[in-house]
């Protein structure tokens, strides 16, 4: 049993993964650790199965050999969604997933996107889910769009929900599978900042990207893929940036954000 | 609108010609052409006139063999025009034939539109029952039970000036006697010809008491032809006088001594039906009409949607013969027509032992037949959902059911409610194809009451005018339904 309130500790165990489609094998053989609070920056030349990495972590697809373990719990090959939906959900809880092209539920506005996980899958009070929603979409600089439909944001916007959306469950780690890659670069600020912010709580973060910005202000370990998920390189940064002593959340972007929206939300009243 | 037609064609005729009148009188044209042409229904029409069973395209029948000795009479060819029998008169009306020859009897209603020759058939009612139920014996016997018959004959009227007895509309005596030899109706009371043709060598039935009731049949002639009128009536009676008729009679075992009084037509007095002189009457029948129609269309529906979802899940998410048995059953049902397949649920199930009644039956049939639509509209609308919503949904620890009920579906809608609306509506007019199996909704009240009165285009205008109340608002609805979903 490991202990996972220890920053040491192992957190992610991938043991001998393979996946494949079709005859195709997409990941081979591939291991690898990663203790708690860590971040991590997956690279690599596109279509090489990054995406299908993070995706095997929560089992949103299954795998044909080896095993991942996430805290206590295993994953295994040829496991069933429905069979084994309490490993499966064990594993989604303490993971939450940012997807590339946001995938927000169009029909239910910016609040219920953040409370249906808590009320439907923990069974969670209206309330107590709102109570923690609200305090999410007030870090993200989002609290005066709680109402809003996700139609009427703009993507930078629409993926900081995603964010808080994958948070509303107090996952310990958040796996991001190209988190900027469809914003324009202002929006890419935004998203930084807020996971920026969010490392400082020591979430473990996995991120699939090619954004510099997020390799300069806070990947700790960078790992490269060649084909089919073969490690060709690792590297650790000296500087980890949840470890600097002068937080950005002060004078930081995030308030400004937040003032920004406001002013702009009253512009539009008036 | 025939007579602003007739009165130009007059005037024209008066110009061109300095005709007096008749310029339209039909006997011109039969001596022109040396062809009569006679309006009757063939489709289940024996003994009267029907297809011959080793010559489909030969007309056989009492009344195709009289039909061919009048036109001998007239030295000119007899051809026959088979229409719907509810339509005969108008047709006749609309100069599609010259002469209806078909079982008509003489009311008042017909004889605002049109002229009747001399009767040419004294017929009666038979009640018909089971072999060995002992309980009819008289028409008194018939109150309190359920009994078939057809819409606007001497029968049906006979039972509703009774008002104790049960009516249960046919459109043909074959769906009567089946259903009788089933136990759906308790007794059959229709003209004595087809009892005697149908019912007589069944041998699971039985004809029991004396014929109730007299009438006659005579051939309707417009009334713009008084020749050919003339010509008809001098026909007949050569024929009843030669005894030629009666050879036809006894040959179809029709002949009985009350036949005899047919020499003597001036005495016989026709039964008189009386309608309602405004069409207004009719409209609380109509109305009647359209709430059965509302019911089964409502019920139908819930039944295709509940179904449909079923089958749509099957095909999307069974294993695999689950989705084969549901894309069977989704291709068998749109391959085939609903009119049939509501021909087998209720009059081919009991061949197997299953009864159903008809209202039911007409659930069933809409319902199962609607859910294989249904089901192709809720499958696009759920493939139109992008899949990300899906993995986003599970993603945040959503089991599979969980996703499709709050995720996927309520997307879907915005797809799935344009078309479905469609179907509704669809659904509501084909409703009316349950008249054949003895519901009476509003299109078979609307044939009713046409037929009574003959008023086809005031009653069809309300009947349409209903059926366009009931479906709008569903359109409005529909509208309203998708604004709401648009997203921000």
């Amino acid at each position: 049993m490991l202990n996972q309130r220890v920053s040491s500790a192992k957190f992610i165990e991938i043991k001998n993964l393979s996946k494949r489609f079709n005859s195709n094998w997409i990941i081979k053989n591939l291991s690898l650790t990663i203790n708690e609070g860590e971040i991590v920056v997956v690279q690599g030349p596109s279509g090489i199965g990054k995406s299908t990495l993070l995706r095997c972590l929560t089992y949103l697809t299954p795998f044909e050999k080896g095993y991942i373990r996430v805290g206590s719990l295993q994953l295994e090959a040829g496991m069933d969604d429905r069979k084994h939906h309490g490993t499966i959900l064990g594993v989604r809880q303490q993971l939450g997933f940012v997807f590339q092209s946001f995938n927000l539920f169009p029909h239910l506005s910016v609040i219920d996107n953040l409370t249906i996980g808590p009320i439907k899958v923990l069974g969670q009070t209206r309330e107590r889910a709102r109570k923690r929603a609200m305090a999410l979409l007030r870090r993200i600089g989002l609290k005066h769009k709680a109402d809003e439909y996700p139609m009427a944001l703009s993507g930078g916007q629409q993926q900081r929900v995603a964010i808080g959306r994958a948070l509303a469950l107090r996952p310990k780690g958040i796996l991001f599978d190209e988190p900027t890659s469809n914003l324009d670069p202002v929006m890419k600020g935004e998203i930084v900042d807020v996971m920026e912010d969010f490392a400082q709580d020591g979430l473990t973060m996995i991120i699939v990207t090619h954004e510099p910005a997020v390799i300069e202000r806070m990947a700790a370990r960078i790992v490269e893929f060649g084909p089919h998920c073969s490690i060709v390189s690792e590297r650790i940064l000296p500087k980890l940036l949840f470890n600097t002593p002068e937080s950005p959340k002060e004078n930081g972007i995030l308030p400004e954000l937040d003032r920004a929206a406001m002013a702009q939300a009253e512009t539009a009243k008036a | 609108m025939s007579r602003i037609k007739l009165s130009l064609i007059t005037i024209a005729g008066l110009g061109l010609f300095g005709l007096p009148s008749h310029a339209n009188e039909a006997w011109n044209r039969v001596i022109q052409t040396g062809e009569l042409r006679w309006g009757a229904d063939s489709a289940g029409g024996a003994p009267y006139v029907f297809p011959d069973e080793r010559d489909p395209s030969k007309m056989i029948g009492f009344e195709a063999e009289l039909m061919n000795a009048i036109a001998a009479k007239l030295d000119v060819k007899a051809k026959l025009v088979d229409v719907a029998w509810d339509q005969l008169v108008p047709a006749l009306m609309r100069d599609n034939f010259d002469m209806a020859f078909n079982g008509l009897e003489i009311t008042e209603t017909r004889l605002r539109e049109i002229a009747f020759t001399d009767p040419y058939y004294i017929f009666s009612e038979q009640i018909t029952v089971r072999k060995g139920d002992g309980r009819f014996h008289k028409f008194k016997d018939l109150r309190g039970h359920r009994v078939g018959t057809m819409s606007a004959s001497l029968a049906r009227l006979l039972m509703e000036q009774d008002g104790k007895i049960e009516i249960v509309d046919y459109p043909g005596p074959v769906e009567i006697y089946k259903d009788l030899e089933v136990g759906r109706i308790d007794a059959a009371f229709i003209d004595v010809p087809m009892a005697v043709f149908y019912a007589g060598p069944n041998p699971k039935l039985e004809n029991v008491s004396e014929p109730v009731g007299e009438s006659v049949y005579a051939a309707g002639i417009r009334k713009d032809s008084p020749l050919l009128l003339l010509k008809i009536n001098e026909a007949i009676k050569e024929l009843v006088q030669s005894g030629e008729i009666k050879k036809i009679y006894q040959k179809w075992n029709l002949w009985d001594k009350r036949q005899e009084k047919l020499k003597n037509p001036e005495k016989l007095e026709s039964l008189k039906h009386s309608a309602p002189i405004s069409v207004w009457q009719y409209f609380p029948f109509l109305l009647k009409g359209a709430g059965v129609t509302i019911l089964i269309s409502s019920l139908s529906m819930a039944l295709a949607m509940i179904l449909g979802f079923a089958l749509c899940a099957a095909k999307l998410y069974g294993h695999r013969p689950l989705r084969f048995l549901a894309n069977a059953y989704i291709e068998l049902i749109r391959g085939t027509p609903l009119l049939i397949q509501l021909y087998l649920i209720y009059y081919g199930l009991p061949n197997i032992g299953i009864e159903i009644n008809a209202f039911a039956a007409a659930v069933m049939g809409i319902g199962l037949n609607y859910a294989a639509y249904e089901a192709e509209i809720y499958r696009a609308g759920l493939l139109a959902v992008p899949k990300g919503q899906d993995e986003a949904a599970r993603s945040i620890g959503m089991t599979g059911r969980q996703s499709l009920f709050h995720i996927v579906l309520p997307q879907a809608f915005r797809t799935i409610i344009p078309p479905s609306t469609n179907d509704f509506i669809a659904l509501f007019k084909d409703s009316s194809l349950v008249s054949i199996i003895t519901v009476v909704e509003l299109t078979k009240m609307y044939s009713q009451a046409a037929t009574a009165s003959l008023r086809f285009l005031e009653l069809g205008l309300m009947t349409a005018a209903l059926y366009f109340a009931m479906s709008y608002p569903l359109a409005v609805w529909s509208r309203h339904l998708e604004r709401k979903r648009q997203y921000a």
